[in-house]
């Protein structure tokens, strides 16, 4: 029971919300709402289930002494300082309000803390540019040429250096068409591709065919 | 190995100093930009402006501060013009993170002597709904219930005392519903529930990364507009007149594209000599 239970539910609730995406009427449409119910409720436990488990993996490390266990100890503290913060010294319910002690922490931690590490990603970029831009082959060259024209005809400057030109082929009109049309079909060519890939595996979730969900074979 | 050579494989930790250059000396200059307005962003202010005051708008906050230099500018400006011209605004987050954002954007439009005349009334003018998880079944569910999913406020209170969700049951009742997105859950499951399955009318923020991803669905007028990274910013606020950090921090995006640039075409130039001089 305990493999056919969830291939039981999983195929009832993927039958239930395909019908119900077609027919949206009783009662596929209220068994569809009463399903999404729970799956918001789950959804709250996973949270729940997530921190528990990075407090087990981190306090795990810190036992077992691992590779840079410092970094774990720094999780461990910094998630119970703004656990006990936020809920016992941050007017309640009222936590997230400007001026709160969690604000305070939320602003002036984790905010720039966070707003620096995605900031980094720009000097990666820069360098991994600057290497992988080269004019090697035809396939290479065209990608070289969409990045110089995409990268200047996205910014001002792009439209300062090519302000000479004619309206409709300046960078950033350049800049316009190359999102709009080559890269707009290749975006498709991948959605369609995802699209059927998500449909084949839904379906043999849904029939039962693909199992290793369950932490089996 | 030659010059080229060594150009070609030149210390990353130099690139990193010319573009650190290039983000922060324009901080100190005071070079006035021209700022075009692209088709996509054109959209998206002119589906605002066929709101008549007193509609209601969504704006889902779905980043957090990592992506907050790209998205922040877009959410502040969207507030102060929201304000200024009377829409009411229903936010929710679904990242834990997006109410908090709502919130920072909140205050920042406050200060703007142009809102502040307004004087807009937290439950009256905007109410903020706070985070639910649950990623785009949160969105499906407020097609068919918005105050079922969202029974309370970010503060806890009621969503029945609050006088903007009167009459609200679910998407029909949101006259426009605009994302700012950072990824998953984003700008692609608002098209996916709430345009596509509930006919509501979106458009859409989005980083620099992730914008290309939508043109499929601009094109397609699932989506009425985007906004695309800090591009996309800036050129809002050129249209909404709320010149903002998205303006301010273009000629750093500007400088840093050109580094960029320069340093690619130098690549490029030591590649194809060194390969000559090999050659001979």
């Amino acid at each position: 029971m305990r493999r056919e239970i969830p291939l039981i539910l999983t195929a009832t609730v993927g039958i239930v919300y395909i019908i119900s995406f077609f027919i949206p009427h009783r009662p596929f449409g209220s068994v569809e709402t009463l399903f999404s119910d729970w799956i918001l409720i789950i959804a709250a436990f996973a949270i729940w289930l997530g921190a528990l488990n990075l407090l087990r993996v981190s306090a795990d490390k810190i036992y077992r002494k691992k590779k840079d266990w410092f970094y774990a100890l720094v999780t461990i503290l910094s998630f119970f300082l703004i656990a006990i913060i936020g809920f016992f010294f941050s007017r309640g319910s009222h936590f997230q309000d400007v001026g709160t002690s969690f604000d305070y922490l939320y602003r002036n931690v984790y905010n720039p803390l966070s707003a620096t590490m995605f900031a980094i990603l720009a000097f990666f970029v820069a360098s991994a540019s600057y290497r992988a831009f080269r004019a090697r082959s035809w396939e290479a060259t065209l990608l070289l040429l969409a990045a110089f024209f995409v990268m200047l005809g996205r910014v001002p400057i792009g439209d300062m250096i090519s302000g000479f030109l004619p309206e409709n082929i300046r960078l950033s009109a350049v800049a316009t068409f190359i999102m709009n049309i080559p890269q707009s079909a290749g975006q498709r060519a991948i959605m369609i591709g995802i699209g059927l890939g998500i449909i084949s595996t839904a379906l043999r979730l849904i029939l039962g065919i693909e199992r290793t969900y369950l932490g089996g074979d | 190995m030659n010059f080229f050579d060594k150009l070609m494989k030149i210390d990353r930790r130099i690139i990193f100093l010319f573009v650190a250059a290039a983000v922060i000396l324009p901080f100190f200059l005071s070079i006035h930009q021209k700022i075009l307005i692209s088709p996509e962003v054109q959209g998206l202010y002119d589906a605002f402006e066929s709101l008549p005051p007193g509609s209601k708008i969504m704006i889902s906050y779905d980043y957090d501060p990592a992506s907050a230099p790209e998205l922040q500018p877009m959410a502040v400006t969207a507030m102060k013009y929201c304000f200024t011209k009377g829409l009411k605004v229903i936010i929710l987050g679904l990242w834990p993170q997006g109410s908090i954002q709502a919130n920072m954007a909140i205050e920042s439009a406050l200060e703007d002597p142009r809102v502040k005349e307004k004087n807009p009334q937290y439950g009256k003018d905007w109410v903020n709904l706070g985070y639910m998880s649950g990623n785009e079944l949160v969105i499906q569910r407020m097609g068919t219930d918005i105050p079922v999913t969202f029974p309370r406020d970010y503060q806890g209170n009621p969503v029945e005392d609050l006088p903007l969700m009167q009459g609200i049951k679910n998407f029909s009742n949101v006259d426009f519903i605009f994302n700012l997105s950072a990824g998953y859950p984003g700008t692609q499951e608002w098209v996916q529930f709430a345009a596509d399955r509930f006919h509501a009318k979106l458009g859409a923020g989005n980083t620099a990364v992730q914008a290309p991803g939508m043109y499929p669905y601009l094109r397609a007028g699932q989506l009425v507009g985007l906004l695309g990274g800090m591009k996309g910013a800036s050129e809002f606020e050129k249209l909404t007149d709320f010149e903002g950090k998205g303006t301010k921090f273009m000629l750093s995006q500007s400088f840093a594209h050109a580094i960029i640039i320069i340093f690619i075409i130098i690549g490029n130039l030591a590649y194809f000599i060194s390969r000559g001089v090999k050659k001979k």
